[in-house]
Formats: structure tokens, sequence, C-alpha cells
């Protein structure tokens, strides 16, 4: 048992400095292959991921180099993953479990907020839980309500999980080896619709994949992104908006659409969040607008505008704006009268410029 | 203390991968007639048996054999194998129309036709049942306009569920049928909910419902079987192990090391492990759980035992973790081929007439698609938005008034 219990020799980070283009799904493939390399406690599983590489082909090829045991099939129950890996975080290994969809995600919500998230805390710091869920999340694939939420708030308000979403293949790859080697639970949604793309919301468009964009650019070694730390995915001085996953290309896209200035900020870690780099963007702005695919009661824009409030009131010149999925079940049919496209983040932004509805 | 054997994890793996011979060899199968048949009033224990052998009534010459066959008339049969071939033609147009991008996604139920088909000709339509995606026989049985499920399925404006829903996720309060929840397992302790309500209220009704042997392994398929046995609520609580969840092979679902039914008997539930791919054993062993629980002797689990022949859906590629023509070595064959097969050796059915058959539902498939299709596909044509805001709650509170606003709707 010592050898795939001893920790990963201290290597260098961003070993070779290689880089190569990938997506999104292969700069996942490509983070745990890295950690499943250097590190023998790390072991991913969930429905189909062991075989077949996953229903997004995540895992491809890595039952094949390492084995059986590594990555493998789960049975279907959500519930049963999350606590298996609880297990075997308690013991001592780095389980990545992969839940086929956010959407099949409540069966482990048990597990998750009693269990993994308090364990730490109960035992006085005596057992700790470093594993991380993946889990492919949001809308625009016309999935309907069973292939399309956006959870992230539901995890986002337990004491005790870490919560994380990238936007494009540079930041997946970081994000998944730093909540790998973080020594708390840590839940990855992965925004699906731009794992081979960068989706701006104009689903009327053709679809660009991620081919030749800088942030398709992967190394192919070891690196990490900071967990807690933002990303200013375009600079600009009118406005602030603070989206992460899809929503980072859609308000990129209304800030151009609209000619308006915008600032984009792409969050990355829900939990920790960036408060400086919030802070400091709002106050040079004075403006905010937040956009998130998820429902708007109680979704973490809530949490964003009452931090900028708390902390930029005297800087603001216009209310906080929210642009967000609507407080419906996520439709089949409506899919884009749902989704938060750049139009609306862009009518949102033109009443933050002018100062109110 | 050190083991004499070190440990080591087990992964179960199946026979046969891609590029290997389809191998069924282990699979042993009991002659037709076989299983003995309990009367339906007998203490549970008296069928665990069952769960571990296979209830089969159609032997290879299509004749029916042994204490299940349920001796159905020329014309039950006809019409069950005539639902069998129009459900297995509607399949294949509306996958069709999903590769033709006519809407977004479509599930197949190929070679399990029997199971859906031969249990609506068994339940009456006042029984609820709470299907999963691929008991679309069900509807299609009981002569659920097939344009309705094509409106459906394209999302369109006549679309009876107004377009909240992926496609094949019916909803039919009218033919008994619940709407279906794209959550695995969730419906199967719905089941057994509603059957005790109908117990409650000393009603004549009972539940149905169904899982797939992949999704046993979630909580909600135990919670089903508790709430069953300590209730002994009047549902039929049907397993169909077709025995692949996508690309998981059903021993990653527990099954390497005992059958499906079994896990029915911890519980104290009567088991029954049927051949799915036999009309008249569905039929048989649905009939023995129909009159058990309308006895209020409570629920029965059985396990119809068949094979995924089609996709697991529009997105999934088979051939990447099966051999592509496992299907043809399955023992059990071809449900339809086999009740044609007894049809044929009755003196009842001829190529001619199945031939015959097979136009007839084609047709009408044809017919349907066209006045579906006049209505629109996926996107030509949907609800109207405000559909949308509807249904959330009874009555709208002010967000979603306001939100529909914001939309001008
Ligand atoms: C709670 C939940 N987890 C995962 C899924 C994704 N999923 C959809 S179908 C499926 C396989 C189901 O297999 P099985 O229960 O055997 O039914 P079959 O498709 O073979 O009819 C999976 C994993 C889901 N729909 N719901
Ligand atoms: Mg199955």
């Amino acid at each position: 048992m010592t050898d795939v219990m001893t920790k990963p020799a201290a290597q260098a980070s961003a070993t070779s400095g290689q880089t190569a283009g990938m997506n999104m799904i292969q700069a996942l493939n490509s983070g745990l292959d890295v950690m499943m390399e250097r590190d023998p406690r790390v072991l991913t599983f969930g429905e189909d991921v062991g075989y077949f590489g996953g229903v997004f082909r995540v895992s491809d090829g890595l039952q094949k180099k390492y084995g059986l045991t590594r990555c493998f099939d789960a049975p279907i129950a959500e519930g049963g993953l999350a606590a298996a890996a609880i297990g075997m975080g308690v013991y001592g290994l780095r389980p990545v479990l992969e839940i086929q969809f956010a959407d099949y995600i409540y069966p482990a919500y048990d597990q998750l907020v009693s269990e993994a998230a308090k364990i730490r805390y109960r035992s006085g710091g005596e057992f700790t839980v470093p594993i991380v869920v993946r889990s492919p999340y949001g809308g625009g694939i016309f999935g309907g309500q069973t292939h399309s939420q956006s959870p992230e708030s539901l995890f986002t308000h337990i004491a005790g999980l870490k919560t994380v979403i990238p936007s494009n293949p540079y930041d997946a790859k970081g994000l998944l080896i730093a909540a790998i080697e973080d020594d708390d639970p840590v839940v990855i949604f992965e925004p699906k619709r731009i794992y081979n793309g960068p989706f701006d919301g104009h689903h009327e468009r053709a679809v660009t994949p991620w081919t030749g964009h800088p942030l398709a650019e992967v190394p192919t070694g070891h690196y990490t992104v900071p967990l807690g730390k933002a990303r200013i995915a375009r600079e600009g001085s009118d406005c602030t908006i603070l989206a992460y996953g899809t929503m980072v290309w859609v308000a990129i896209a209304a800030a151009e659409d609209t000619g308006i200035d915008a600032e984009v900020i792409d969050l990355r870690s829900l939990v920790p969040v960036d408060i400086e780099t919030i802070e400091a963007s709002v106050k040079k702005t004075g403006r905010c607008v937040i956009a998130h695919e998820a429902p708007r009661t109680s979704g973490f824009g809530a949490e964003l505008s009452a931090l900028v409030q708390e902390r930029c009131f005297y800087h603001l010149e216009a209310p906080i704006e929210r642009v967000t999925g609507w407080d419906t079940p996520y439709p089949h049919a409506h899919e884009w009268d749902y989704f938060p496209g750049p139009a609306r983040v862009g009518e949102a932004l033109k009443r933050a410029m002018t100062g109110g509805r | 203390m050190k083991n004499t054997v070190s440990l080591s994890l087990h992964v179960p793996a199946p026979k046969c991968r891609p590029g290997d011979a389809a191998d069924f060899s282990s699979v042993t199968l009991e002659e037709a007639g076989a299983a003995p048949r309990p009367e339906p009033n007998v203490p549970a224990k008296d069928t665990h048996e069952l769960a571990y052998r296979l209830i089969r009534v159609l032997d290879d010459q299509g004749q029916a054999q042994g204490p299940w066959n349920p001796r159905l008339d020329i014309d039950t049969l006809k019409r069950g194998l005539k639902a069998m071939i129009l459900t297995r033609v509607f399949d294949e147009r509306m996958y069709r129309a999903q590769r033709q991008g006519k809407t977004s996604f479509y599930m197949k139920c190929t070679g399990e036709e029997a199971i859906a088909c031969a249990q609506a000709m068994v339940l009456s339509r006042e029984d609820m049942c709470f299907p999963t995606y691929r008991q679309q026989g069900l509807l299609i049985t009981r002569g659920y306009p097939l344009a309705m499920m094509m409106n459906q399925i394209y999302s369109n404006a006549a679309d009876p569920i107004k377009g909240r829903q992926l496609p094949i996720m019916y909803s039919s309060k009218e033919f008994g049928f619940f709407t279906i929840s794209g959550n695995l397992g969730t419906q199967y302790p719905q089941a057994v909910g509603w059957a005790m309500a109908s117990a409650y209220k000393g009603d004549d009704k009972i539940a149905a419902a169904w899982i797939g042997d992949g999704a046993t392994a979630e909580g909600d398929f135990h919670n089903a079987l508790t709430f069953a046995a300590v209730y002994r609520a009047p549902v039929i609580l049907n397993l169909v192990n077709n025995q692949w969840a996508i690309s998981s092979f059903m021993g990653i679902a527990g099954g390497e090391e005992t059958t499906f039914a079994a896990k029915g008997i911890a519980y104290g539930l009567p088991t029954l492990r049927v051949d799915g791919n036999d009309f008249l054993a569905v039929h048989a062993a649905t009939q023995w759980a129909y009159e058990r629980a309308r006895s209020n002797l409570g629920a029965t689990l059985i396990e119809f035992y068949t094979y995924r022949a089609a996709q697991h859906s529009t997105s999934d590629d088979p051939a990447r973790y099966r051999p592509a023509d496992e299907w043809e070595h399955w023992p059990l064959g071809d449900p339809i081929k086999r009740l044609a097969l007894h049809l044929t050796a009755l003196g009842h059915w001829s190529e001619a007439e199945h031939a015959e058959a097979e136009k007839e539902a084609i047709e009408q498939v044809k017919a349907a698609a066209k006045e579906s299709e006049a209505i629109g596909t996926l996107g030509q044509s949907t609800p109207s938005t405000k559909e949308m805001f509807e249904d959330v709650f009874k009555e709208p509170d002010w967000r979603l008034r306001e939100q529909r606003q914001e939309v001008g709707v």
C-alpha cells in the first residue's frame, strides 16, 4: 500500500513549458492525466467514466493507460458515488468523481452537504475530505430540464465546500489540478455548452471551435490556476460585468454588441470568491451587471449583488443589474427565450449606463 | 496484522468488448415451460425460487409451453404483435427524424417491445403507470395518437406538455401514463405512494412502475421496495434488465453475482424473473402480479430479462463499448419474431400477413408524421412563449409576472 499512498515527488510547476491546442474536454482530460501520472493517490470514477471514457469523453483513454482500478465505471447512484469518494478521501486518496450531469447531482447532495462539507469541522480537523466533484452543467444544448440546470448556488451556500466554474480550456485544466491538490472538497461545474467552443449566446450564428483560441493553448504538463482568483476577461472602463462559465463569453459579446466598454470579470471561483478583483473593478467603473444562467431567486448573483453593495455602495452610479435565467424550470422548446443571451445582457448594460430601469 | 492475501480492488468488466466475438455462453436458459407457477395468493417466500429462474413460455419452435401459458386468444395475440410492430416502426421513424435535425433527441426501445406492449394489455387504463423513457409501447398499445407523441417530440405548438420537456418524456393522465422524469429512479417509489393512496381510499386501482437495471443502484429503487413491502402497496414493480446502462454492463449495477429479481427477496416481496422477449411470459407474469395486487396482497417485483438492441439514445454509439453484433447472438432473440413464429405455428399468421402489418404500421406512422410535421418540427413551431412561465405554480407570483413582462409575452 505504501506506494499508492506516497505523495508525489516535489516537481517544478509548469514542467516542460510545452503547450498544445486543446478544447475544454481535452484540457480536463489532460489535467486528470497529469495528476494520475504524478500522484498514485489520484483516481477517477463515475457513470460511464471507465471503459467508455465518460459521456463527454473527459476520461477518454485513462482506463487504458492507468488500469481498471484508477479510472472506472460506477453504479448509477450519485449518493453512493459521493459517499464512496468521501470514504476514499478520508483514507487518504484523492478521488475525482464525475456526476454525469449537474441535474443528477441531487441524490449526492446529502453526502456532499452533510458530510463532505462538515467532516473536517466536526472532527476537529482530524478527518479531511480532499475530493473533487466534476459535473457538466448549464444550458444551451436543448437538453431540457434534466440536462441544463445550473445548481451552483445550492453549493456556494454550503459552508465547507468550494465551488469552481471554468470558462475556457486553460482555466479548466489549471483549476482542476488546483482542486485535486486542495485539501478540501471542491465542486467543479463545467459549462458543457463551451466544452467544444466559446459560445457567446448568439445561437443563430455558426459555432466556433476552440481551435486557435489563445485560451485553448494549454500547457501539456502540470500547472495550476489558483482557487479564489478571478480573471479579467475583458478590460473596460464603463461598467463591470461579473460572470462565470458560458456567461463570460455572452458578457463579452454584449459589450461588443452594445459598444459599451464593459470590464468582464470571469470569477472562476465562486467560493472562495475573489473579492479584491471585484471590488477594484466596480470601484473603477462605478457600475455593475451580474450575469448567470441559473434562476434569479437566491442565485449566486444575489450574493454578488450584496457583496458589491456592501463594499462599493458609495462608488456606484447606478443600481446593480442582474441578468439571469427565469424563475421557472429549464424549458425545452423555449431554450433561447430562457437562456440569458447577449441581447438581455446588453439591455442590462444600457440600463446600468443610464442609471435606471 | 498481515493478511494472507493482499487486498485488491475489484472492478467488474463484461466478457466482451468491441472487436471480441459476442459471448453469451454464461447465460443458462432453462427450457420454456420449466418454471413452476405458484398461485398468485401464495406467501411471498413461495416465489423466491423464481427470482433465480426464468419464466418462459415460448420455445424455439414457437410453441407455448408450461403453466405460465396465458392462453390468449388469437385476436389478442395479433393485437399484441401489431402493437410491437407499430412501436418498432415508430421508433425507427423518430430516430431518423432526429438524425434529420427535426428534433434534439430520441430513444428507441428496440428488442424490448414485448414488455410495455404486453403489459399495456394487462393493466387497465385506470391504473397509473410510472414508466421510464423506454415504455413508449404503453402509449402506442393503448392507442394514444401517434401524432400527439410526435408533437411532444418536436416540442411544437401542439405539444400537449407545452414544449417543457425533452423529447419522449410524455405525459398523459387520460391514458394512465404519469409524466416521465429524466432523473432515473425517482418515479419508482412515487408509484408506491400512488398505490398506497389507492389502498388508503379503498379504491380498485393499482400502480405499475418501471426501472432499468442500471437505475436499480439508486437509493430510490430500494426506497420503493421498502415502502412497497412495508405497506403491502398494490403496485407492480417492473425491472427491465436490458443488460446495459449506456456503456455500463449490468455487472456495474450489481448484477454480477446475483439476479436483479433476487434483490426483492430481502425485502420480503414476491419476485419473478421473466424472459422479457417472450410476449406470453411477460403477459402471464404481469397478470399474476396484477391479480395479486388487486386481491390486496400487495406488490410484486418482476425482472424482465432482455437486451437493449439499439443505442442508448441518439447521443450514443454502442459500437464503442460492446460488440456491434451482440444482439444477433442474444439467445432470447427478437420479441416480434418470436410472437410471429408462435402465431404462425398456430396457423394464424404468415409472411404475407407480417409484411402487410409492417406496411400498415409504416403508413400509420407516415400519416401521423405528416399531420405533426404540418404543425412543425423543433424550432419551426413552438408553443406560445408565455407557456414558459405557466404551471410553475398554480398562480404565478410577482416574480413570474414581472419576468414574463420583461420577455414581452
Ligand atoms: C439520477 C440520474 N443519473 C444519471 C442519469 C443519466 N442516465 C440516463 S439513462 C442512464 C442509463 C440508465 O440505464 P438503465 O437504468 O439500465 O436503463 P436503460 O437506459 O437501459 O433502459 C444514465 C446513467 C439520469 N438520467 N439520472
Ligand atoms: Mg439498462
